[in-house]
């Protein structure tokens, strides 16, 4: 395969166009740029034509986007079907509709799925507060202040990224414990306002690091102190940065299913994850209907978030890494 | 770009000139990461080695027992089981997981119509992966009446119980484990953008096939991006927990072949409330996550290609 391409390849040209000089009409122009070939500088492929390999490769991607997305969808699906039926169906077309997965479901455990939900908002609520206050105000500090040692610090704020939760996990829960804070939020929600999450103190140094310093400069010509420049100048730019820090910290919280089970044994402070392993652990297989009816609710909220957020969360994975 | 570079280029001097002028800001918008860092990150650590040492039941005081918790680490068949489980784990799916991240990159990298779409349908599934929900819908897919043996009967061939045979548990989690691409691949795709796409042009007016310009051009320059993709996706994977607790009801099982070394951990700690042991065991994991990042690092000099 080289750059001297040799007129037609036999018995390809599906839909007729003359290869060589015009090669790969279509993709070119829904381009609009460059000449052909000039999306990547690479030589085009002498085999199929340049429709053809377009509509082949998105019929690939498409395939695979439903191979993945399938056992989600089917999920959904199986959730409104009775619970015998999930084991004979492999499509994800319905020809009864059973709602009554939900209602069961919904109350299928000592409190209604609604009490779950109404805790894990709490604890979301709470650790997105928490991060949001602490981390940008650490960000700030690493971003913009000159104090000693602030080279250590840094390395030892990204080291904390690195840290196994397990390595802590042990000492932290006897703490919690002797501070009687088991069976409450206080342990899933205080670590994020004492900015435990230096991931996202990361995130934020990286934003405030692009923001012009001339701005902070000028707020101080004004007679702005740090605690002023922060609030009036800072934050207000960096409201991409919280909103990635906000989504993710409610799409990690709201999935965490570690922490949330060695704190809360109580089924009054079950979150949702806690409390759908406890139901998948009760029914054994028998209602995976209302199972995955649970299951569909409590993905929900992930999902809304994700396609709110799209945006910041691709962003975020992109500059940062991310889990 | 990553955490990782920000620690190699912190060795560097700094500005020393209006150091002393912050200090008392710096104290006031630092102190809750201060208190933080102290009081849940570093006295744990600190206590958590200390505890390594002694016999801890939550309900007696921690009694010294010296090196016993790491001899017994030495007899324990369980734990062996737990780091074969883990080892395997992450020796199987993490490759997995970055080579679908990096072929499904390279293909949508190429000015492809409607790239916004595909990247959130790939997406979609590093954000569920981690949910219980997920853990449960794989639980029945694998199963014996699950998903995919009715698909596998649709077309003649006799499945199996996928979960509750050992010799394929963990290979269901691994599967789980590669379908979240999508975080590596998005990571990926960035680290596309950057390369300078009159290299390919260069190398196409020289002849070179499609082929060549990708273990010349492409390769090379995201080696960078594919080493931080591999570290952050091992320690990551070392970690994993949900999908074996829930998929093995919390057992490890069948025959402890799920049984990640975290949940052994956590049968340790929080059910059999062996605190002094499993503070060991978390230190135990804590020196091999820091030994393979090392030996990442270390293998890196050999294959990762540094630009500026």
């Amino acid at each position: 395969m080289t750059d001297l391409r040799s007129g037609q390849v036999p018995g390809t040209s599906a839909d007729g166009t003359p290869r060589g000089w015009h090669g790969r009409p279509g993709a070119d122009v829904s381009l609009g740029r460059g000449g052909p070939g000039r999306r990547s500088g690479r030589p085009r492929d002498p085999v199929l034509p340049a429709a053809v390999r377009s509509v082949a490769k998105h019929a690939g991607l498409i395939l695979a986007a439903l191979l993945m997305l399938y056992p989600v969808v089917w999920m959904v699906v199986s959730s409104l079907r009775p619970s015998a039926e999930i084991f004979r169906q492999t499509g994800v077309f319905l020809d009864t509709l059973q709602v009554d997965n939900y209602s069961e479901g919904w109350d299928a455990l000592s409190h209604s799925f609604g009490h779950y939900m109404i805790n894990s908002a709490i604890v979301v609520l709470g650790c997105i507060v928490g991060n949001l206050v602490a981390c940008s105000m650490a960000a700030y500090a690493f971003a913009r202040l000159e104090f000693t040692a602030k080279r250590l610090w840094f390395a030892i704020m990204l080291g904390t990224i690195m840290l196994p939760i397990h390595v802590i996990i042990v000492p932290q829960y006897i703490l919690f414990s002797q501070l009687g804070w088991v069976n409450t939020f206080l342990p899933l929600i205080i670590p994020k306002i004492l900015a435990t999450d230096a991931f996202f103190i990361f995130l934020m140094v990286q934003f405030i690091r692009g923001l012009p310093r001339e701005l902070d400069e000028a707020a101080r010509i004004d007679g702005c102190g740090h605690g002023r420049i922060f609030l009036k100048v800072i934050l207000p730019l960096m409201i991409p940065a919280l909103a990635t820090t906000a989504i993710f910290t409610f799409i990690w919280t709201w999935n965490d299913f570690f922490s949330q089970l060695i704190y809360l044994t109580d089924p009054e402070m079950y979150t949702v994850p806690v409390a759908l392993r406890s139901f998948v652990d009760s029914t054994v297989a028998t209602s995976w209907g209302s199972m995955f009816a649970m299951s569909v609710l409590s993905l929900i909220p992930v999902f809304l978030a994700f396609l709110i957020g799209q945006r910041y969360l691709i962003k975020g994975i992109a500059t940062t890494g991310g889990k | 770009m990553s955490a990782l570079g920000e620690l190699q280029r912190l060795r560097g001097g700094g500005g020393a000139a209006a150091r002393k002028r912050d200090n008392k800001a710096a104290a006031v918008f630092l102190l809750p990461w201060f208190v933080g860092l102290f009081v849940i990150t570093v006295g744990p650590i600190a206590a958590s080695f200390a505890l390594g040492f002694t016999d801890y039941n939550l309900i007696q005081a921690p009694s010294f027992s010296g090196l016993d918790n790491f001899t017994r680490m030495l007899s324990d068949s369980r734990l062996h089981a737990s780091l074969g489980v883990t080892f395997r784990y992450v020796g199987i799916s993490v490759p997995l997981q970055l080579a679908c991240a990096l072929a499904l990159a390279l293909l949508l990298d190429r000015g492809l119509r409607g790239l916004a779409f595909y990247r959130s349908m790939f997406y979609l599934p590093s954000l569920l992966g981690s949910s219980v929900a997920i853990a449960v819908l794989w639980r029945q897919i694998f199963g014996a009446d699950g998903l995919i043996n009715q698909v596998l009967s649709m077309v003649g061939i006799e499945g199996r119980g996928w979960i509750s045979d050992p010799s394929t548990a963990l290979s269901t989690l691994i599967v789980l484990n590669v379908w979240t691409f999508g975080a590596p691949m998005v990571i990926f795709l960035a680290g596309l953008r950057q390369i300078p796409r009159m290299y390919y042009e260069a190398a196409a007016t020289d002849g070179a096939g499609r082929w060549t310009q990708f273990w010349r051009i492409t390769l090379p320059l995201l080696s960078p991006i594919i080493f931080f993709n591999l570290v952050l996706q091992v320690i990551h994977a070392f970690q994993s927990f949900t999908q074996a607790f829930v998929v093995s009801g919390g057992s490890g099982g069948p025959s402890d072949s799920t049984l990640f070394y975290t949940l052994y951990l956590y049968q340790r700690g929080f059910n059999n409330f062996d605190m002094g042991y499993a503070s060991a065991l978390a230190w135990l994991l804590l020196v091999i996550i820091a030994g393979f990042t090392v030996l990442n690092f270390w293998a890196a000099k050999y294959w990762v290609f540094y630009d500026d």
